[in-house]
């Protein structure tokens, strides 16, 4: 048991640190680099809240998908093998779900308002 | 993007340098004035400068590698790219102008000076900004023409440029992604999809930009006035521009407006035909589209490799995780309800 605040809302307080008050007295380049320091740390927080739920639903698919247990990276090693083999395609039973709600669980994280997210949302949930 | 983080003495010997050069530059050129770096980019430095004539002042553009000596091992060389936007030039391709092509005694390095083209390249602005908003009217159009031009500049004149066949290029992205250690089930995917319809290598191999995306086009209100960066152009399959300027990853946002976010497929094909490139074949184009997003996403995933060996950089950090950008793309073209 660590202390408070956490690390979601100390991270939010340097990312509104940058994007208003560093700005106001630094060159325009150092503008830029500012936001860009902002946006990689919107991802660092958005990962700490939401990263161990995707990655908990994410291994009980593949677990599911690839029929034994083992670890979030070596059972993605595996079926990115067993697809680049052919042995397992989209007609796969399971395998579309599992990439679709995968690939959606790393936009919420990396950039929840790229257009091809917002697209896809709306897509699959009209 | 104005950069002033270049040293103090560097400014100073390029400075140097240029008023070393200032008579071959114009007739009665005398002096430089106003020297700054644009950008600092990883593969070249781009220098603005106003140079002093008898009859005024004139704005010109130093491109140089950085430092004038680190060349990367993927651009074709600032020689070779002076060269080629001259061809390109000549062919009615709209380019910035190549004055002089540096040699070694003129102490900047490698690299050449360029006339200066006023306008925007900044893609999110191209496809929002009011003022542009007749140029993007026909853009798409624009493009396929300075494709078709690009496209008709004979491969023979640049026999030192590298060949890629469709086949070749796929290789390439999979050992690169290969390299990256990291899994992902979809880019296999795409890998799959890609080798299972792979076209057979062009009859008739083409000068191809290799880069012709918004970001590299100079936009004025009047329209498409300049075609940048042709650091990574090779010789291969004309069909490989028209699908790399359709991919997401360049429309900023401006998802129905596949062609750089300004324009629709239709428009940009009918230009390129009509400005002598051969009929459009549409699965070959959506096949490259489809490479151009792969090609993105590795590009990406492989900043997170230099983002932990060579360049630390926040901005490389950033770009690491667009490559799930690329992923639901991807999706989108090969699983979705539309594929």
């Amino acid at each position: 048991m660590q202390d408070h605040p956490t690390p979601p809302e100390i991270l939010a307080a340097v990312i509104a640190f940058l994007r208003s008050e560093v700005t106001a007295d630094i060159t325009p380049h150092a503008v830029f680099q500012a936001k860009v320091a902002a946006n990689a740390l919107e991802i660092a927080k958005r990962d700490l809240e939401l990263g161990s739920a995707a990655d908990a639903a994410e291994l009980e698919r593949l677990e599911r998908l690839l029929g034994h247990s083992g670890t979030l990276l070596d059972l993605t090693r595996e079926l990115a093998q067993k697809i680049a083999e052919g042995g397992v395609t989209l007609k796969t039973p399971g395998l579309a779900d599992h990439l679709w709600a995968s690939t959606l669980a790393k936009l919420a994280v990396d950039q929840p308002t790229y257009s091809g997210y917002r697209a896809a949302l709306a897509e699959r949930d009209p | 993007m104005v950069s002033d983080d270049a040293p103090a003495s560097d400014a100073n010997r390029v400075e140097q340098a240029l008023t070393a050069l200032a008579p071959r530059l114009a007739r009665g050129g005398q002096a430089v004035a106003g020297l700054r770096r644009l950008s600092g980019g990883a593969t070249q430095e781009i220098w603005r400068f106003d140079l002093i004539t008898g009859a005024g002042a004139e704005v010109l553009i130093l491109r140089r590698a950085p430092g004038g000596v680190r060349v990367s091992e993927t651009a074709v060389g600032l020689e070779l790219e002076a060269r080629l936007i001259e061809a390109a030039g000549a062919a009615g391709v709209p380019v910035a102008p190549v004055r002089l092509v540096l040699e070694p005694d003129d102490g900047l390095g490698h690299g050449f000076i360029m006339g200066f083209v006023e306008g925007e390249t900044l893609g999110g602005r191209i496809v929002k900004s009011p003022d542009l908003a007749r140029a993007r009217m026909d853009l798409a159009r624009r493009c396929g023409e300075a494709l078709a031009r690009i496209h008709a500049v004979d491969p023979a004149a640049f026999p030192s440029l590298r060949r890629f066949s469709p086949s070749d290029l796929l290789d390439q992205w999979q050992e690169a992604y290969r390299r990256s250690d990291w899994p992902r089930p979809v880019f296999e995917l795409a890998f799959r999809w890609l080798y299972d319809r792979c076209p057979a290598p062009p009859p008739q191999p083409k000068l191809v930009h290799g880069d012709f995306r918004n970001g590299n086009l100079m936009i004025g209100p009047d329209g498409l006035r300049a075609v940048l960066d042709w650091e990574l152009a090779h010789v291969g399959d004309p069909m490989e521009d028209l699908g790399w300027i359709c991919v997401n990853a360049w429309r900023f946002g401006a998802e129905d407006r596949p062609v750089g976010g300004f324009g629709q497929r239709e428009d940009l094909y009918a230009g390129y035909e009509a400005g002598g490139g051969r009929p459009i074949d549409r699965s070959a184009a959506s096949w490259w589209e489809v490479f151009g997003a792969l090609r993105w996403g590795c590009m990406c995933s492989g900043m997170a490799g230099s983002f932990r060996t060579s360049d630390p950089s926040v901005e490389r950090a950033v770009i690491a995780r667009r490559t799930s950008e690329t992923e639901i793309d991807l999706m989108r073209l090969l699983a979705g309800d539309r594929a």
